[in-house]
């Protein structure tokens, strides 16, 4: 049983105007087998507090904590919060010319579990993995996110979750730039990993689509740098119909 | 032993074109006749396979095949006897790579001359290895008969005094298909001029470059393509790497296309990645073009820093700060490197990438 526990955060960046404040006291706790939708409009901050968690540079955190379990995540480096546990599928996952998905995993991997994995039962879990994903065995060839679909680059990202098992994933707007399919293959996944591993998810997104197939045991409105109002599944089903209008204030 | 008694060259002052980059005070005399230059041929062949041969001739009987305004090159012509002749024979398809090894015994200026002759319909890969230290001025002439197919690789795996002054000129005939790739990795100063010129259409030259400088190394690479005769392709596409404060690299790559030279198929790329505050890269590509009736020809330079973004999305996958940086700089040579298809030479050379990042905090 792992938690992910916010309390207060404040993140700033800096701009050609000075220091912006983007998160202004974000609040939220979530476990291990619960699934936290966080919907908002765009420019709401919702990327900002995923990349916070992760350690992104770019961002400053002027107050508030962050632990899992107990450790401080905001003292630890990027490699380390992984290794705690934590997960981020990027809305926007990085080229990395010249270096191979299978070679990025075998890395990644062996980072995270302390040891190289076994070459015999290592070829056969990527392969599962990749298969459940509907993935081409080929793909593992190709250098990581280069040329990739849209689709490509989610499936990837969801690909790593399933090998790396970390406690809690942030789920960064995995549903944009999807088509059907490819949002269900990838909600499957997701499914799976939360089913297999206990897995906590943070499930940002914009549209209520995705929680036709990632059922959220909480929803949380995220609006100006905060989580504004809180419920559950029924609170995603109001904002399809209603829009975050009556969030943003003029 | 020959001392050069003609100075019917001029001595670069440094402020000529071809010499502005050129730290002229670490040449070693090289450039101005203030070091004795040796007529020695240091390059050892390994095994010679059946339709090689490699053997040492008089100078006189093997005249330069190309003319040459480079000065150290003058005076390498001036003062070698001997050339080193490598011939692979007509039809002659030579399956491993013909290695030659660098074999230093002092440190002494030495000039050398090298004529490599590729035969009609010919296939082979050529290997100089270069390591240790020394003084080096070379003149390296190939020649590519029609039909022939060479692959053309030099290491510069110096350690970290060398000095290094070398012209690789091909000259390739009809249907003929050059391909070299000039890897430098050591030395304290590495001067290269990888250069060619066409005598018949359906000619192709690619040429490929690695290098990576650190503290007190200035690698110079400058090539130049001529195209003079119709229907010739030409593809460049060098990459480096600097990690150091006074870490230095050059390139430059000149590309003419002359007006009888119509049909002309031309690229050429260079890509530089600043690893530390202080490094410099200069890259000068320049095209020129007197025939509109051409395929194509273009031209890419890029320099820029190390991509934190990269940095990121790799250690947020567990993978510490030093190993995602060497798995970034490997993926960025790995377009040259797994090209040379020597499997133990791309190790090598890596390896010894990653240590040297490993010595100098990024």
């Amino acid at each position: 049983m792992s938690t992910l526990e916010i309390k207060g955060l404040h993140v700033s960046v800096v701009t050609e105007e000075g220091s912006k404040e983007i998160l202004r006291g974000v609040d939220l706790t979530i476990k291990s087998g619960e699934v936290h939708a966080i919907m908002g409009p765009n420019g709401s901050g919702k990327s900002t507090l995923a990349y916070s968690i992760a350690g992104h540079p770019k961002y400053t955190i002027t107050s508030g904590s962050v632990t899992l379990d107990g450790a401080d995540v905001l003292a630890m480096t990027v490699d380390e919060r992984a290794k705690a546990g934590l997960f981020l599928a990027m809305q926007y996952p990085v080229e990395v010319p010249g270096v191979s998905v299978s070679n990025f995993l075998r890395t990644a991997v062996t980072a995270i579990r302390g040891e190289a994995p076994k070459v015999r039962t290592w070829v056969g879990e990527v392969k599962e993995a990749m298969s459940v994903l509907s993935m081409d065995p080929a793909f593992a060839e190709r250098n990581v996110n280069e040329g990739f679909s849209g689709g490509e680059k989610k499936r990837h990202e969801i690909l790593q979750m399933e090998l790396l098992k970390p406690k809690i994933a942030i789920l960064d707007e995995t549903d944009s730039g999807l088509d059907v399919d490819a949002l269900r293959i990838v909600s499957e996944g997701v499914n799976r990993v939360k089913e297999n591993q206990d897995l906590g998810i943070m499930l940002i997104t914009h549209y209520t689509r995705i929680l036709r197939y990632i059922k959220p045991d909480f929803v949380h409105v995220f609006a100006g740098g905060r989580i504004v109002e809180e419920g559950g599944p029924e609170l995603a089903t109001k904002l399809e119909e209603n829009g975050y209008a009556e969030y943003v204030t003029a | 032993m020959s001392l050069a008694t003609t100075t019917n060259y001029l001595t670069p002052t440094g402020r000529e074109e071809p010499w502005r980059f050129t730290p002229l005070n670490r040449l070693a005399g090289l450039q101005d006749q203030a070091v004795e230059l040796h007529d020695r041929i240091s390059l050892e062949p390994a095994d010679i396979p059946f339709g090689v041969s490699i053997t040492v001739e008089d100078a006189a009987s093997f005249p330069p095949l190309s003319e040459s305004e480079d000065q150290v090159v003058q005076r390498v012509r001036e003062s070698a006897s001997k050339v080193l002749v490598i011939s692979i024979a007509k039809d002659a398809e030579i399956g491993t790579p013909i290695i030659l090894t660098r074999k230093v015994l002092e440190m002494a200026a030495e000039a050398s001359r090298v004529q490599i002759n590729a035969g009609l319909h010919s296939r082979a890969t050529i290997v100089i290895s270069n390591a240790g230290d020394g003084v080096f001025a070379e003149d390296i002439e190939l020649n590519l008969e029609p039909g022939s197919n060479l692959r053309f690789i030099t290491l510069q795996e110096w350690s970290t005094k060398a000095v290094h002054v070398a012209r690789h000129h091909a000259i390739i005939a009809k249907d003929a298909t050059f391909t070299s790739y000039v890897v430098t990795v050591g030395g304290s100063l590495v001067r290269l001029l990888p250069t060619v010129e066409y005598t018949g259409p359906g000619a192709s030259a690619e040429l490929f470059g690695l290098y990576f400088a650190t503290d007190g190394q200035h690698l110079e690479h400058r090539v130049h393509v001529e195209h003079g005769v119709p229907g010739a392709k030409s593809r460049v596409n060098y990459k480096g790497a600097l990690n150091g404060d006074s870490a230095r690299t050059v390139w430059i790559g000149d590309v003419f296309i002359k007006a009888a030279a119509q049909g002309t198929d031309t690229y050429e790329l260079n890509r530089n990645l600043l690893l530390s505050d202080g490094a410099r890269a200069d890259s000068v590509p320049n095209l020129e073009i007197e025939t509109g009736d051409i395929v194509g020809a273009g031209h890419a330079s890029t320099t820029g820093r190390f991509d934190d973004e990269q940095l990121f999305y790799l250690m947020s996958r567990g993978i510490p700060s030093e190993e995602a940086r060497r798995l970034v700089i490997r993926g960025f040579f790995s377009e040259i490197v797994s090209k040379l298809a020597l499997p133990e030479v791309e190790e090598r050379i890596m390896s010894r990438i990653d240590n040297e990042l490993a010595t100098v905090r990024i």
